[in-house]
């Protein structure tokens, strides 16, 4: 199974990268506990989680090829 | 409103677009639009909406221009620095389009004040860049059942949404604390002074604000109500994502206009508190001192650079990894504004409690170096 994973705002300058992949992770928290490992300081991050373009709240299980996006707050105006 | 051919000529390239006509232009006409914050975002907002004649544009702002505010900001020219940026606004707008009628409010948005400025308005416009006012704003509109234009910036990115706003299908209306329940704590998100915006990113994501209301107005197009568009500007993307009410949101709102103005968003949006900070003349008393430690908690390559005296560099995103580090019994730490290095000083002192004198720098280095202008590299 493959998870696209996209990142908005300064939580590319954590990992690094706009996009990732990961494969065999079934749902949202399993996806974050895996990225805060890779990338640690998103523990310390704010963000909503998006599925496939719906903003989610609560553990939510992911599908194949499903896209989940992690967007922050921005408070600049 | 002047004679009916002056209006016409005015408005003429939108009177003719269809479905929009002499009635759209009638409805901007009779609104009345708030926009909270007369910035980066603001600056746009109110020449479209004065542009397009929208009859009545409240602007809230209580800063004065800056030099740095001209980049993005080009309401505002060269010999307005240090003039009120409402009443600046005012003046520019007025001479854009004298047909339409525009309240400065010369002040901050408060508990106390809010709800009265908020009222008489049809339209909000959240063109603010702290997220206390953005929650007082948001928490204002829920109360008063205001639609809530929003819009953000960070660095080459942008938000906007429209909230609290009943479409035709129904539901709940979906308000920022849908999206955002709490607000992220200092440090754990940069505001345009420390995190730096492109110029032109305020400009496009405070037009599609502008855009928005207008839309509203109208009654033309489709809205963006529960959704949330985010723009990138360095790739040209769009990314909308569908919203909706959360359960328990309704726990976080105040309920009456008493509990409205008794909440305190300065503390919600600062839960570390500022017993560690020390102004700039304590700081130069103590920045050559032997045993005290300074430490940059700014992200590596931010600018400005001090010179004078001597640091070391932590940034916050690996300060908790590296706080073993810390020997010195002084410490002394400072960001760009001096809110990052708030949070630093308190995850100093959960670290090592009283047995360190832990201090922040108050204002971050862009206020030291105010008083000490030629001190950077």
């Amino acid at each position: 199974m493959t998870i696209n994973i996209i990142l908005f705002g300064q939580l590319t300058d954590i990992t690094g990268a706009g996009s990732l992949t990961m494969k065999d992770v079934t749902d949202t928290d399993s996806l974050v506990v895996t990225l805060q490992i890779g990338y640690p300081a998103l523990i310390s991050s704010k963000f909503v989680i998006a599925v496939d373009k719906k903003v989610i709240s609560g553990n939510t299980p992911l599908t194949n090829n499903c896209t989940v996006a992690l967007l922050p707050p921005f408070s600049g105006g | 409103m002047k004679s009916d051919n002056t209006i016409y000529e005015r408005y003429q390239r939108q009177i003719i677009l269809k479905g929009f006509g002499e009635a759209g232009q009638r409805k901007l006409f009779q609104s009345k639009v708030l926009v909270v914050g007369a910035g980066g975002l603001g600056c746009p907002a109110l020449q479209y909406l004065a542009a397009a004649g929208v009859g009545n544009i409240g602007v809230v702002d209580d800063d004065v221009v800056a030099m740095s505010n001209l980049h993005r900001q080009p309401l505002y020219s060269t010999g307005d620095i240090g003039f009120s940026k409402a009443e600046k606004a005012k003046h520019s707008l007025a001479k854009l389009n004298p047909g339409i009628k525009i309240i400065a409010y010369n002040k901050r948005l408060t508990t106390q004040n809010a709800l009265a400025i908020i009222e008489v308005y049809d339209i909000v416009i959240d063109a603010t860049d702290n997220f206390s006012s953005r929650y007082l704003i948001n928490d204002a509109c829920v109360l008063l059942n205001k639609p809530l234009v929003y819009g953000a910036v960070s660095q080459f990115e942008g938000q906007v949404a429209l909230f609290n706003f009943q479409n035709e299908k129904g539901g709940i209306p979906v308000n920022y604390r849908d999206l955002f329940p709490e607000p992220p704590n200092v440090g754990e998100i940069l505001n345009c002074a420390e995190a730096g915006v492109l110029g032109v990113l305020p400009g496009i994501i405070g037009a599609m604000q502008a855009n928005e209301a207008i839309k509203l107005i109208t009654g033309i197009g489709k809205v963006l109500v529960n959704s949330l568009l985010t723009y990138n500007a360095l790739n040209n993307q769009v990314y909308e994502i569908s919203l909706s009410a959360r359960q328990g949101t309704s726990l976080l709102l105040p309920n009456t206009k008493d509990e409205f103005e008794g909440m305190d968003y300065g503390w919600l949006c600062a839960s570390t508190n500022r017993r560690f900070e020390i102004d700039v003349s304590s700081f130069d008393q103590l920045r050559n001192a032997t045993f005290v430690e300074i430490i940059d908690v700014r992200e590596t390559n931010e600018l400005p650079i001090p010179i004078g005296f001597d640091y070391t560099q932590i940034p916050l995103s690996t300060f908790r990894e590296n706080i073993a580090g810390i020997n010195n019994k002084t410490v002394i730490v400072f960001c760009q504004t001096g809110k990052r290095s708030l949070q630093a000083a308190q995850w100093l002192f959960e670290t090592y409690g009283e047995s360190k004198k832990i201090y922040s720098l108050q204002g971050g280095i862009l206020n030291w170096l105010k008083n000490n202008p030629t001190q950077q590299a």
